[in-house]
């Protein structure tokens, strides 16, 4: 900025000192304000011990929630045999189909001659084997460990039996992401990230894991022989032990979203299921392919959408109700409580305190009043948003009337019209666009509040997003509806500003 | 009063064309309004009967029971609201949870303490006060990169604008719940979740009155070479300020009712304690927290408006959610 030269400065003082001395309170109140501000930062850092939560906190499970609202992870499960086998199985929550096979592993077979044990035991808990490995393999070591003791004794009894010879995996490759990859035998594993390479020993006798050279930052064993854990960034995780190496890959994308692994779609491109819905012979002889797709697209187990669009729908449904019916209420009710407007100190300001209880108990407090009243749903909801706003919209309308201009007012009396006709001719026209207007907004902050209420027990969307965090599994149907949530939101605010513009004749944005 | 029906004076050829004109915009607008009632009236009646069908009790089978359940609120005497406010050691107390009012004590040294709920109605006053403040200050910063006269750019005001919307819409129970995933339960997901929410609305509050500012200051400022934040600091903030501390403590206001609601789904404060205690049922607890919340509300709301009208005047009163 061009400053001024001091004779001009005094000169200038000189003329209009009242404006160049300002008041002690004036030059004192913006730093008094800021230390003020800083003591009650420092209060609120000890009252809420913030630094012992921040400094306690888990941060890599942060960051793996917060990559589990975008992507989906596969964990196969590596289990290395004695003598050398490999068998792989898939969880059973594992988004990923009852015939496995992905290109992602790759894996060699050899002849290996095997001392079977009697598989008196139930299969793995997966939802099948693995494709490449027909034979029998289950892995004796683990399932000895596992096995109920009556199980375990028949198959020492059978286990005279005479060696077999048959296929089995003896070396299993892994691409995890682009640049991460775990090489799996049953003497060693071989962690590759980016151009570093670590190599395990696996020790199945003894059960040990040994490192063959001090282990880089992103592999940690947290003791000597036992479990190392190797971290690839965005791209999973492995758990390494002796005998079996579990695998967590993760992949870009929402898992599933239109047909889940029980549907006779899963799998297939989006061409072969047009094919199938247009000309294909009937899957299901009771209804057709489009009627059977579309079915199974909404009771999609893991995604549910007919249940989150039918929730999300519920917590319009409680905004717009709620608004509309205190709308309703409070329109007659400010016409009472308007000291201009009705001639009685007494009835004043009754419904004035009215108001103000309705407002002041909070929405939360009618909430969890209506939940245990109504049961948790939607009502719940309607009676909370009815309740408080009744309140707000009410004290607002009151305050537009007695704002008034009164003219009009005196114009119709002047003809001799009734008092409703006075109302009616004389003050609606005046207030019904700003009462139209406040109930808009009130709809649209509704629209945001009703999901937050929801979450106490109020019922819609709020609920549902409450129970699917709990679990702190499903983050990305938390996503899913977040997603939701936004589009109709904004959808709204547009209906809402558009009605509004229309109404009050200014523009904004 | 349907002027069709007056008798008045006869009207000449132009006055007729006139009042033909103007009763057929009345028809239309009388058309208008019947439609937009009778849709209105339909989309309610659907949308009761839907909110009715989906909730787990059936309004008309609960109502009769809606008094019973008041009952239950009903403590076993007066006293009682007051002793469990005070956490005084009550006469019932059988060493359930309903009764155990001195367990809640929050000492401060070894004779004197805080009253469980009072203590408890101070951290959710806090939490509002704490988010208010970090929501105003980044509503502040965010507020001039948005506003059509400070910025001219439409590449960086764009994105911000977007990026304040998705704050306020954001849903706080998902801020919330994450938070709480990693912090566990206390009072900072709270705090994380309202002041998002607050930087998002105090933002467009803000950029709106920075856009209606007058420019004459700014205009002298920029003739005599100031720089984007000199013109901002001495051309703008002093005009703005008023309005904004005013929406500033609209916003506190706000933020008392939020910060109770986060509480309840596991935020920390008041809220957790009431949610608990109307489940069970605790009618002497229940009460007394009530009473504390309605008068901590009334005296927030009580002292905003005195301090708004010491700031800015009469105007200052229009709402905003």
């Amino acid at each position: 900025m061009t400053l001024l030269s001091t004779p001009e400065y005094e000169r200038l003082a000189a003329r209009h000192e009242h404006l160049l001395t300002q008041s002690t309170w004036k030059t004192c109140r913006a730093p008094l304000l800021a230390t003020g501000l800083i003591v009650y930062f420092m209060f609120c850092w000890w009252f809420f011990s913030i630094g012992k939560v921040l400094g306690s906190a888990n941060y890599s499970i942060a960051g793996n929630y917060l990559a589990d609202w975008v992507s989906y992870e596969i964990r196969p499960e590596l289990n290395i045999d004695r003598d050398g086998a490999i068998t792989i199985t898939y969880s059973r929550f594992d988004p990923i189909g009852p015939n496995p096979n992905p290109d992602w592993i790759k894996s060699e077979t050899a002849t290996v001659t095997r001392q079977p044990v009697a598989s008196a035991q139930p299969e793995a808990p997966s939802a099948s084997a693995p494709a490449p490995a027909p034979a029998p393999a289950v892995p004796a070591f683990n399932f000895m460990a596992n096995a109920p003791k009556a199980e375990a004794a028949t198959s020492i009894t059978t286990i005279a039996k005479a060696p077999v010879t048959e296929t089995a995996i003896v070396k299993s490759s892994i691409d995890l992401g682009r640049s991460a990859k775990i090489v799996v035998d049953h003497q060693s594993v071989i962690l590759t990230r980016g151009s570093e390479t670590v190599e395990l020993k696996l020790d199945n006798a003894a059960g040990t894991v040994t490192a063959q050279a001090p282990l880089p930052t992103w592999v940690e064993q947290r003791m000597a022989g036992g479990r190392a854990y190797a971290y690839f960034g965005f791209a999973g995780w492995a758990e390494v032990s002796a005998d079996r190496v579990r695998i967590h890959n993760r992949f870009f994308g929402w898992a599933n979203f239109f047909f889940d692994i029980n549907s006779a779609f899963f799998g297939k491109s989006p061409g072969e299921i047009l094919t199938l819905v247009t000309s294909g012979p009937r899957i299901d002889s009771s209804q057709s392919n489009l009627s059977l797709a579309w079915n199974d697209i909404l009771y999609n187990p893991s995604w549910q959408h007919l249940d989150v669009w039918s929730k999300l729908l519920q917590t319009l449904v409680m905004a717009f109700v709620g608004t509309v019916l205190a709308t309703l209420l409070s329109f007659p009710l400010a016409f009472i409580a308007a000291r201009n407007i009705t001639r009685n100190r007494v009835l004043n300001q009754f419904t004035k305190r009215l108001f103000d209880f309705l407002r002041s108990v909070d929405m939360l407090i009618w909430a969890l009043f209506f939940t245990r009243a109504f049961g948790p749903g939607p009502l719940a909801g309607i009676s909370a948003i009815f309740f408080t706003d009744t309140g707000t919209l009410g004290k607002l309308y009151a305050e537009a009337l007695e704002n008034l201009d009164d003219k009009q007012r005196e114009g119709v009396k002047s003809v001799g019209a009734s008092p409703l006709v006075i109302q009616r001719y004389g003050v609606v026209p005046q207030v019904l666009p700003i009462f139209a207007s406040q109930a808009l907004y009130f709809w649209e902050s509704n629209t945001r509040s009703a999901t937050i209420i929801g979450a106490v027990g109020a019922g819609g969307i709020g609920l549902k997003l409450w129970e699917a965090m709990r679990t702190n599994s499903n983050w990305e149907n938390v996503c899913y509806m977040v997603l939701l949530i936004l589009l109709v939101v904004f959808i709204f605010d547009a209906i809402s500003n558009a009605l509004r513009s229309r109404l009050i004749g200014t523009v904004r944005h | 009063m349907n002027s069709s029906k007056m008798s008045g004076p006869v009207l000449s050829q132009s006055g007729q064309l006139v009042e033909q004109h103007w009763r057929e915009l009345n028809g239309r607008r009388r058309t208008y309004t019947v439609l937009g009632s009778l849709a209105l009236l339909i989309a309610l009646s659907g949308s009761l009967w839907y909110a009715n069908d989906a909730n787990s009790g059936k309004f008309f089978d609960r109502l009769p029971h809606l008094f019973d359940f008041l009952q239950v609120f009903v403590p076993r005497d007066g006293m009682e609201i007051f002793r469990a406010m005070f956490d005084l050691p009550s006469p019932y107390d059988d060493g359930s949870l309903k009764y155990d009012y001195p367990d809640g004590r929050h000492y401060l040294t070894d004779s004197f303490y805080i009253p469980e709920y009072f203590y408890r109605m101070l951290e959710t006053v806090n939490i509002a006060i704490f988010s208010t403040i970090i929501g105003a200050l980044g509503g502040f910063c965010l507020c001039f990169l948005a506003a059509r006269n400070m910025t001219p750019s439409r590449w960086l005001r764009w994105p911000v604008r977007r990026f304040m919307e998705v704050l306020r819409a954001f849903p706080e129970v998902v801020i919330a719940g994450f938070i709480l995933a990693i912090f566990s339960i206390g009072p900072i997901p709270g705090i994380v979740a309202i002041s998002v929410h607050t930087i998002g609305a105090l933002g467009k509050l803000f950029f709106e009155v920075v856009e209606n500012a007058d420019m004459k200051p700014d205009e002298g400022l920029r003739a005599v070479g100031g720089n984007w934040l000199e013109r901002l600091w001495f051309g703008m903030v002093p005009q703005v300020m008023p309005n904004f501390s005013s929406y500033i403590l609209l916003r506190l206001e706000i933020n008392v009712r939020a910060s109770t609601i986060i509480g309840a789904v596991g935020g920390g404060g008041i809220g957790e304690a009431l949610r608990l205690s109307i489940s069970r049922g605790d009618a002497a607890k229940t009460i007394a927290m009530i009473i504390l919340l309605l008068l901590t509300v009334i005296a927030v709301d009580q002292f905003s408006a005195w301090l708004r009208k010491k700031l800015v005047g009469e105007q200052s009163f229009q709402m905003s959610a």
